[in-house]
């Protein structure tokens, strides 16, 4: 270990020093941004040429010699026991090559005792939704394989089934499931256990987090807020779908997959296959959209792997739109009722959160940790329950639990504000202990023109405008199983390879970034080669965490690269290699700059055609807060503070969000036009779930009504408001790149910050998502409420 | 862009007593400039032949019922839902997808600005998206903002690269290409 000095603290407001103990091995510390050549440039996507010309290759876009096409078998019942399946009619189709049916299910609770009286024979899985995959065919063509689903037969038992979430609740409703489950948990909330209680649909409570005594707190209070908020269930809607090509061969398995994750399924499928890991191959080049829905082998993977296993040919499987709204993982819904005491001045005295929700056949519908964690309290406590409906299953969606979770804090942190007579941002600089909130408060109330703000409902005329504020946090993951390796070839070219994958967010530029300053080239002469698991072991794409674990490796293995040929070079210029520095794909020394040479001179002295270096992520300089298998949580969160301007149209109903600042932190920026799309996308992402998003279902037949996308709306052009991006650099010395991720904090504000400027324009608050037109005017008393 | 996906071919007109299908029959579509011909069953769709049969996978399928725009192209110049034509349905028309709108190594206008202002993310409807806007400047060299908003109102974009899309718009409008 060393002893080094980083800059610490955020750009613009005060940057000083901290010092860290660094491993010996790792590259020194950055300074801040400007002073940097690459790192912190908005270097254009790499790939973006690719993308615009079409010739970027997505799964769906994958074709290989011998390819069959899969399609799958769903359920049509919301709920039925499968006594037997017939395949051998599509079996001997003389087009279809393997039929599969599917025995195992992943992705959704399973029973604790799972049928163990189903007799002699392979026992059958319940299908617990319509849309509930049961076997797949690969045949010739997918249109083959299409009617040749027809020719299996099913011998279902229909069940009694319950799709709302309200109906599943009570005491003589249909049982979702046949006996207590064990829940498969996602972040967001603590994972289920098999302690947790369940009765008939409903699972729980759990009630992580507790502190202090809420009723002593509450007592304190001078001012109780208790409310009710509804959150509806939101669909990914990835542009494209679910897909796979899975290519099994006698000496190993290779699967294209569109996914957020190729090592973490590399291993999964070596496991449910019984294969070494190094015989299974994953790879993805560009992925069209994963936001959570993505992040392991799901049941469509597994059933094309066993199809190429079967058929000795590679499978095709590529879920259509119907079937990836029914069956591709979902954001869960949830109700909430919380209460908020807070003593005059605004200091909260207790917190009191109760909250079930469904993620249909799965667990893991929580409300995340904003109410425990974003605010000082001395008093929380909390009562989590899922609810189970006939229903897909629900998955990590972009923020998960957070995002449904502020949408009731903040608003509630607002009613408390105007019933102390506090402003809104002031109440929150004496609750929130978090000093970037506090700056990223100070810079949009700037920025949107906060001053400009009147009382609720001021506007004369039908269209009323209002501006509301909401914060957002986010656990700073770091995947610590995350390495790199960096690769120089005797000609002087760099390469990078990683097993992590782009889905859409650009890591494979800021990779060339981080390795172009540390060896002194410009980024476009590095080749990154990532989505594979022939290279070392990457991160998932998932929780934020992709730069902030993966960039450092990289920096540290380019940097042993820099000292390898640092040592080349010292004796060529007859300098020190401490005084040598590499600028413009030089070696140059620091004292002297006629005393240089080139990289590729240097390079050309190598003994073999290339050297290499393999670094992976060291913990966080000044320790993690909590540590984990394969990951670990910084000690600070990420958040974001945002602001959102909106024109209420009291007489349509009509919300339109004219401008949104959001102000957003991630550490160290790489590359500031990448963040702002992400931001954006956050922030669009947000919109659509707070006015135009939900997923319905019909209880009389168990259908999802709207497994499309012109009956399923998510935003569009037209709904694209003004949106004004500003990022802090929060510099904090806690490894070699010091970058975190943003793409989960710029969506959990969106929401609130929308329903606190709706209050603001008309003074009445829609507790409900999504703020429809027919909420605004039910709210108004203009129709009738429940229209 | 509604009449130019819902008027038949003048060659399916003519054959008022003749039937073809359900078997692959052959098919001759002039694409990107080049007259192809190619064994295509009477029921594909435009978009299924460009991605299989002419191996053209720039054009995505995103819900194969015309409500999100990721598989637009250019028919006689005007954007074209692809999945909600048939192929035979084609006719004589030229057809331009990604792939043809780039001259060369030479970016279209649209690209350039698409990469010079980051209108990409993960990338699955962006050569939709390009072709609608790179058929705008052709028609509208300067558009304002809500214009360009209403060429790309039918386009769906999960990653939310609209904002982005709209810059690079604005910006290769003040240049004065396209």
């Amino acid at each position: 270990m060393r002893r080094d000095k980083f800059p610490s603290g955020i750009a613009g407001v005060s940057v000083g020093e901290i010092e860290r103990q660094v491993p010996a091995d790792e590259a020194p510390p950055l300074p801040t941004n400007d002073r940097l050549a690459v790192i912190g440039k908005s270097v254009p996507r790499i790939n973006g040429r690719a993308k615009v010309t079409g010739t970027a290759r997505f799964t769906v876009d994958i074709k290989l010699p011998g390819m069959l096409h899969a399609r799958l078998l769903r359920s049509p019942h919301p709920h039925a026991r499968i006594a037997s399946i017939d395949i051998q009619a599509a079996e001997r189709h003389p087009d279809v090559r393997a039929v599969h049916v599917i025995t195992d299910v992943v992705g959704r609770a399973v029973e604790r005792d799972s049928g163990t009286d189903r007799g002699a024979g392979v026992h059958l899985p319940a299908a617990l939704y319509i849309g509930a995959p049961i076997a797949a065919v690969a045949a010739i063509t997918e249109e083959v394989a299409d009617a040749a689903l027809g020719l299996i037969k099913v011998d279902y038992e229909v069940l009694p089934f319950v799709v709302d979430m309200e109906d599943a609740r009570k005491s003589d409703a249909p049982a979702v499931f046949a006996s207590p489950v064990i829940g498969t948990g996602f972040e967001g909330r603590t994972p289920g256990s098999g302690e947790i209680a369940q009765h008939g649909n409903i699972r729980g409570p759990s009630k992580a987090g507790a502190r202090g005594d809420i009723d002593v707190g509450f007592a304190e209070a001078d001012v109780v807020v208790e409310e009710e908020y509804r959150t509806q269930v939101q669909t990914h809607c990835c542009m494209e779908t679910h897909s796979v090509v899975a290519d099994w061969r006698p000496d190993g398995l290779t699967v294209y997959l569109s996914t957020q994750f190729t090592a973490g399924v590399r291993n999964e499928l070596a496991e449910a296959f019984k294969l070494p890991r190094n015989r299974v191959r994953v790879v993805v080049d560009a992925m069209g959209g994963g936001f959570g829905s993505k992040s392991s082998a799901g049941n469509y993977a597994r059933a094309a792997v066993a199809l190429s296993r079967a058929a000795g040919a590679p499978v095709r499987l590529a879920l259509d739109r119907r079937e990836e709204q029914l069956d591709s993982g979902n954001r869960p819904g949830t109700f909430q009722r919380l209460k908020i005491g807070a003593r005059k001045d605004g200091r909260l005295s207790a917190i009191s959160l109760y909250t079930y929700g469904t993620a249909g056949t799965a667990t893991g519908a929580g409300v995340g940790n904003v109410a425990q964690a974003m605010y000082e309290c001395a008093n929380f406590a909390s009562e989590q329950y899922d609810v189970f409906i006939n229903a897909g299953p629900g998955c990590a969606m972009r923020g998960p639990g957070n995002t449904p979770g502020a949408f009731a804090l903040e608003q509630t942190i607002d009613e408390l504000a105007e019933k102390l007579t506090i402003d809104p941002l002031l109440l929150r600089d004496r609750i929130d202990a978090s000093p970037v909130r506090r700056e990223e408060r100070r810079r949009g109330a700037e920025r949107i023109g906060w001053s400009r703000r009147h009382v609720p409902g001021a506007d004369k005329g039908p269209i009323k405008r209002g501006i509301g504020v909401a914060q957002s946090l986010w656990g700073a993951n770091v995947q610590t199983n995350a390495s790199c390796e960096v690769r120089l070839l005797r000609d002087g070219s760099v390469e990078i390879l990683s097993s992590v994958q782009d889905i859409g967010t650009g890591i494979g530029t800021v990779l060339a970034q981080v390795v172009a300053e540390e060896l002194g080239l410009r980024p476009q002469d590095i080749t990154v080669r990532i989505g594979d698991t022939d290279f070392p072991a990457g991160p998932p794409s998932y929780g934020s965490r992709t730069t902030a674990s993966i960039t450092p490796p990289a920096r540290n293995a380019a940097y042993k690269i820099k000292q390898m040929l640092l040592e080349i070079a010292a004796p060529h210029l007859g300098v020190a290699v401490d005084d040598l520095l590499m600028r413009d794909g030089r070696i140059v020394a620091r004292q002297d700059a006629t005393r240089s040479m080139s990289l590729r001179d240097a390079a050309a002295t190598l003994r073999t055609d290339q050297i290499g270096a393999l670094a992976s992520r060291s913990d966080d300089y000044g320790g993690f807060r909590r540590a984990m298998t394969d990951a670990a949580l910084a000690e600070n969160d990420l958040g974001g503070v945002q602001f959102a301007e909106v024109a209420v149209d009291t007489e349509t109903g009509i919300i339109r969000v004219e401008r949104f600042v959001a102000v957003q932190d991630c550490g160290r920026p790489m590359n500031p036009r990448q963040i702002e799309s992400q931001v954006q996308g956050g922030i669009l992402q947000g919109i659509s779930y707070a006015l135009f998003e939900d997923r319905i279902m019909d209880r009389h037949t168990g259908y999802m009504l709207n497994a499309d996308l012109e009956h399923y709306k998510i935003v569009g052009p037209r709904e694209t408001p003004d949106i004004d991006v500003i990022v802090l650099e929060n510099y904090q010395g806690q490894s070699a790149t010091d970058a975190y991720g943003i793409a989960e904090p710029s969506n959990i504000a969106t929401a609130p910050a929308i329903a606190n400027a709706i209050y603001n324009a008309i003074g009445v608050r829609l507790r409900q998502l999504p703020m429809t037109p027919a909420a605004v005017l039910s709210a108004l008393g203009r129709i009738p409420r429940g229209s | 862009m509604l009449e130019a996906s819902l008027a038949v071919s003048p060659v399916i007109a003519e054959t008022k007593t003749a039937t073809i299908g359900p078997d692959a029959g052959p098919l001759t579509l002039k694409i990107n400039g080049t007259v192809r011909t190619i064994a295509v069953a009477p029921h594909s769709t435009l978009a299924e032949v460009l991605r299989g049969s002419l191996d053209l996978t720039g054009t995505k399928i995103g819900c194969d019922r015309g409500a999100c725009s990721a598989c637009t192209v250019w028919l006689d110049g005007i954007p074209v839902a692809s999945c909600m034509m048939l192929a035979i349905d084609v006719g004589d028309r030229s057809v331009t997808t990604i792939e043809g709108l780039s001259d060369g190594d030479k970016l279209h206008p649209v690209q350039a600005a698409f990469i010079e202002h980051d209108a990409v993310q993960c990338g699955f409807c962006t050569p939709g998206l390009v072709m609608s806007c790179a058929s705008l400047l052709a028609q509208n060299p300067h558009p304002t903002l809500d214009e360009v908003k209403a060429a790309t109102s039918g386009h769906l974009c999960r990653c939310g690269t609209y904002p982005h899309v709209f810059a690079a718009m604005l910006a290769a409008a003040t240049t004065g290409k396209g």
